[in-house]
């Protein structure tokens, strides 16, 4: 599995890549293999406001919805339009194109809470 | 044994449009006998050559139809042991009893007076399931279990609030459940609290305890469950709700091991529905209609649905009609149509699947008590018997004696790249439609196997032989089984494809 | 007879096989104390007896092929060509299930595609599922819908009175655990500038019908843009054979058109089964309820058709699905799927037309009458209000009794401020001398109600 060492990590396999006050999030390399073919990604509406924890998305495969939960607190400032269109891209580059949302970071402490990446991959080597 | 499938194995039959010709039509209609009036204003009036719809001969459309049918599978074709939906045999008599004209061709809104019949079959039937449930009153309306839940659900709720209990707004579910009834919970504006099942395929009885408060407004349970199992401690069950002031909701999908068996209502479920399509024998259609009636103790009865089909004396009801002396002798009973005193109100339009409830009428008189218990116990000797045949071929899940039906692993150790799914489709290819798979969602590799009562031990046998076969192929040549079928009129086929770029509908 | 093929000795096989002696045994979970309750029900009879007593049951009723019936208020008869039940009777059609495994459901899933190609072309529409239980659970389904397109910020409903009584009540049913504001059709003369006043943000939707339960066709032209400049959805319950003739709500930007398709092949049947037609925008289709076929390819490249976006519904989504509907009314969309094709593009048009002209021609020849009045000032279809100078049901026992005719429906019944209305229809099935023979009726009703 890859991970972005510029990524945290969180226990439900999303990535924040933290710039500024700023956040970008996706779901990790191991996260799309999971859930094979992407056929759809739920996005929120910018400008809403979500705590850590709290489902923004959804992203479904043919035959399973998962929800995507917030890594850290944010307000959603753009989403990836083009993922509507193009759901593959979680599967073939989860950490590039397929990114989620942009947000603004509320609680900036909250990411230290998160696993860096040799952490990440060590909490999925537990999974198994 | 591989099995010709159908008669054309070829597949790819044109769309109905692509069939189309300008000119052609399969119709013929009486001419005008009345002057012409005039039309609404153009701005009001579909531009004429602006509607897609296929322009064919009547042999066009016959043969097309004809063709796709042939594409399918049916119960009249084979054995077709999908698990949970109950396929067995749709008698042919039903069919005639639902389109005899005195019944088909009446209007919903007639007076009373002149569907007399309707409402005596309506109300036979009725007190037939009420009999035979235990309840103290049933409604037709509901379509299908899942609107006989979304009935059920809603007159829970209705009785907390009408007592005051506005605090119970928590539905308890088994993780083993159909995902009708989270579904349903949602849909009435509850909480679903899931609670898993025990080693036994039971309800844990713990951790439902741990749920039971004052905030409960019921269970939904399945039983016997999706698994075929009859709950074991179905009286602590009922005790621990009934104890919190919670109501029990039957998901009567299963009701098919249990006529003559059990009555719910006694049993200690306060609403059920029973699935007409499924225990009673009415077609499935190819997915419907169905028909859902939920049948309720008397403490939830007066808020089912209306309008329910009632028999009154003339002298209490003034049978309004029967003015003159002779009339009203005949009518000294009279069906009506009432709703009930605190109802929720009706859950669809007119009456409910009239035409459904006649099928399941006539099924239900033409067996009587004795035949409605021998088909619960031949349902349940066939499933047992089938799962004696199939033990050794690939596990079973909660293997202890069994309802009418049971779930099969679809797992075999020595061929660890097949898969429950690769079994199913290999099935195809023997002859057989293949059981429900990957559901319920608690067994890995689900495969849940329903043969009903009307197959007989040749077909059982032949089945278990397949599978043995299958395994067989598995440890040999398990590509067989990956690209299977490979009789059938198309290849699997690209699901993905279609959820990521939908083409839902032909355009020219 | 309980269609078992079991024989005594398959039995014994079978429970030797299972290692019980007695077919009992096998429910000995079941509590002993409830475990084969005796059953008071009717004795089991023979398939000639049943049918016999089933025979003088429906004799028992007055039908629509004997009595000319003025009745429609949202159950239609029309006359069914004979096709249409010839090839829904076909067993690969009527005993599958639902077509949950493509490969032997081809025949099943490319007529669900090809139905939900017709309801497109006839509503105007972009997508249509493969139907929900009726006319007014496609209704509340619609609402379902546009709350949940609202992502439930928007609570508001607004509903016009004009939409079929039944269709209300379901919807109100359907909702009462939701906490939405329903509002629209507490005064039942509202129109639809009155429907108007109530959009705001806070709208999920409007609910309009047309032709609407009065058979009166509603102005739609700038309804929707009035209805998304709040960011509202526009649903419309329509009659679907209106649209042979009429402009599809689709054209005039409707969000969700839904409406009862029994009248397209399907009989009366007392009222079920019927089928409801479900359709929307392809932008909002996730989160549109119900089964939806779509086209794809096989692995060999085959075009093929499956289920698809399954993830919007309960097996998989549970309680986060758009609703807990897992059936749809496949058989009752085979046959109108085939009732299209049968008439095809011009016979649609050419029944429409016919509806159209015999019920104006019944209008004017009872607006003629003394005592009776046409009543409304909108275009109409082929259903109409006329006030009575009696009673409704006082006339309509009078046409039964004295002229076999089955009246029309009784508007006071649910609009108190029409006492004495009633709402008529006809459809292609009513000829000519039995109009004469209404008006006739009506014409004498009238005195001898006076007359009592």
């Amino acid at each position: 599995m890859k991970t972005d060492p510029s990524c945290r990590y969180s226990t439900e396999h999303e990535w924040l890549r933290v710039e500024g006050e700023e956040g970008v999030i996706g779901i990790t390399d191991y996260a799309q293999d999971q859930l094979s073919d992407v056929v759809y990604v739920e996005l929120p509406e910018v400008g809403e406001t979500f705590q850590r924890g709290q489902v923004f998305a959804t992203v479904e495969s043919v035959k399973a919805a998962s929800d995507v939960y917030m890594p850290v607190s944010g307000r959603i400032l753009e989403i990836n339009e083009a993922l509507e269109d193009s759901p593959e891209w979680v599967n073939q580059d989860p950490y590039g194109k397929a990114w989620f949302v942009r947000i603004a970071i509320l609680d900036p402490s909250e990411v230290d809470d998160l696993m860096d990446a040799p952490a990440y991959e060590a909490f999925i080597e537990g999974l198994h | 044994m591989k099995a010709e499938f159908g008669v054309r194995c070829s597949g790819a039959e044109p769309l109905i449009y692509e069939l189309s010709k300008p000119g052609r039509t399969a119709t013929t209609l009486p001419a005008l006998d009345v002057p012409e009036a005039e039309l609404p204003p153009p701005s009001l009036l579909r531009e004429p050559d602006r509607l897609d719809l296929p322009e064919v001969s009547e042999l066009d459309l016959v043969r097309h139809y004809v063709r796709l049918s042939q594409l399918n599978w049916a119960i009249d074709i084979g054995f077709y042991p999908l698990g949970s939906c109950t396929m067995k045999y749709n008698p042919k008599v039903n069919e005639a009893a639902a389109r005899l004209p005195g019944f088909a061709y009446t209007h919903p809104y007639q007076d009373v007076h002149t569907v007399q019949g309707n409402l005596m079959v309506m109300h036979v039937l009725q007190e037939m399931l009420r009999e035979i449930g235990g309840f103290a009153a049933v409604t037709l309306q509901p379509s299908a279990g899942a609107h006989g839940e979304l009935t059920g659900v809603l007159m829970m709720r209705a009785y907390h609030l009408d007592r005051g209990e506005n605090q119970r707004t928590r539905i308890i579910v088994p993780d083993s459940a159909h995902g009708t009834n989270p579904a349903t919970t949602a849909m009435v504006g509850l909480e679903v609290v899931e609670v898993p099942s025990d080693e036994r395929g039971n309800i844990d009885l713990e951790a439902l305890r741990a749920v039971c408060d004052d905030s409960v407004c019921g269970l939904m349970l399945t039983n016997p469950n999706t698994l075929g199992l009859f709950e074991e401690r179905l009286a602590e069950v009922m005790e621990l709700i009934h104890g919190c002031g919670g109501l029990v909701y039957g998901d009567g999908a299963n009701f098919n091991a249990l006529m003559g068996i059990a009555r719910p209502g006694e049993l200690g479920f306060d609403v059920m529905h029973f699935n007409l399509h499924k225990t009673f024998s009415t077609p499935h259609g190819g997915g419907g209609p169905g028909a859902g009636a939920v049948g309720a103790v008397e403490k939830l009865a007066p808020f089912l649905p209306g309008p329910i089909v009632y028999l009154s004396r003339c002298e209490e009801v003034g049978c309004p009609r029967a003015a003159d002396p002779e009339e009203a002798e005949e009518e000294a009973t009279f069906f009506h149509l009432v709703t009930p005193l605190k109802s929720i109100g009706r859950v669809k339009a007119f009456y409910g699947n009239f035409a459904i409830l006649l099928r399941a009428y006539t099924y239900m008189r033409m067996l009587g008590a004795e035949g409605l218990r021998r088909v619960s116990e031949m349902a349940v000797l066939n499933a047992n018997y089938l799962k004696s045949q199939v033990r050794d071929i690939l596990p079973i899940s909660h293997d202890r004696t069994h309802m009418h039906e049971f779930v099969a692993k679809g797992i075999i150790p020595e061929a660890p790249d097949v898969r429950a799914l690769d079994i199913a489709k290999r099935l195809i290819d023997y002859g057989f439609h293949p059981p429900t798979n990957y559901f319920p969602l608690i067994v890995p590799e689900a495969l849940m196997i329903e043969p009903t009562e009307t197959e007989s031990k040749e077909t059982l046998d032949a089945f278990a032989a397949a599978l043995r076969s299958i395994r067989e192929e598995a440890l040999t040549d398990p590509a067989v089984l990956h690209e299977a079928p490979h009789t059938a009129p198309v290849r699997r086929l690209d699901e993905v494809r279609a959820a990521r770029q939908p083409v839902l509908r032909w355009q020219p | 007879m309980s269609y078992l093929p079991h024989t005594d000795a398959d039995r014994a096989a079978m429970l030797a096989a299972i290692g019980v002696d007695r077919v009992e045994d096998l429910f000995h979970d079941v509590p002993a104390a409830c475990r084969f309750p005796a059953l008071d029900l009717p004795p089991p009879a023979s398939e000639m007896e049943v049918l016999d007593e089933l025979l003088s049951m429906s004799e028992e009723n007055l039908d629509v092929q004997h009595y000319p019936c003025f009745l429609g208020a949202g159950a239609y008869h029309h006359y069914v060509p004979r096709v249409v039940d010839h090839l829904i009777s076909r067993s690969e059609f009527y005993t599958a299930y639902t077509p949950y495994q493509p490969e032997i459901s081809q025949g099943t899933l490319q007529s669900i595609f090809e139905y939900q190609s017709m309801i497109c072309a006839l509503t105007g529409m972009e997508v249509a599922n493969a139907s929900h239980y009726d006319g007014a659970t496609a209704t509340a389904e619609a609402v379902n819908m546009a709350v949940n397109v609202a992502r439930g910020r928007r609570r508001r409903v607004i509903l016009s009175p004009a939409v079929h009584p039944e269709y209300r009540a379901v919807v109100r049913t359907y909702t009462q655990g939701m906490n939405l504001e329903i509002v629209g059709d507490e005064d039942l003369t509202a129109d639809l500038k009155d429907l108007l006043a109530w959009l705001d943000e806070r709208t999920a939707c409007l609910i309009v019908q047309s032709p609407n339960f009065f058979g009166q066709i509603e102005d739609l032209e700038g309804l929707a843009d009035r209805v998304h400049a709040v960011g509202a959805m526009l649903v419309v319950v329509t009659y679907p054979i209106s649209l042979g003739l009429l402009r599809p709500p689709g054209e005039y930007g409707a969000d969700i058109v839904v409406g009862e398709g029994q009248s397209l092949g399907n009989g009366l049947n007392f009222g079920g089964p019927y089928l409801g037609f479900f359709a929307c925008r392809e932008k909002d289709v996730r989160k549109m309820a119900g089964r939806l076929v779509g086209q794809t390819v096989d692995a060999e490249g085959k075009r093929g058709f499956v289920l698809t976006l399954a993830t919007r519904e309960q097996h998989i989504r549970r309680e986060k699905a758009t609703s807990n509907i897992c059936t749809n009314q496949a058989l009752c969309a085979l046959a109108a799927a085939i009732y299209l094709a049968a008439l095809g593009k011009t016979g649609l048009r050419k029944l429409a037309e016919l509806c159209y002209h015999k019920a104006h021609y019944a209008a004017a020849r009872i607006d003629a009458l003394e005592g009776y009045q046409l009543v409304g000032d909108r275009p109409f279809f082929n259903e109409f209000v006329v006030r009575c100078p009696a009673p409704v049901p006082a006339i309509n026992d009078y046409l039964l009794d004295e002229w076999g005719i089955i009246g029309g429906y009784d508007l006071g019944k649910d609009y108190p401020h029409l006492q004495d209305h009633m709402l008529l229809c006809v459809t292609e099935v009513i000829r000519r001398e039995e109009i004469e023979a209404l008006a006739d009726g009506l014409q004498e009703a009238a005195q001898a109600v006076r007359q009592n």
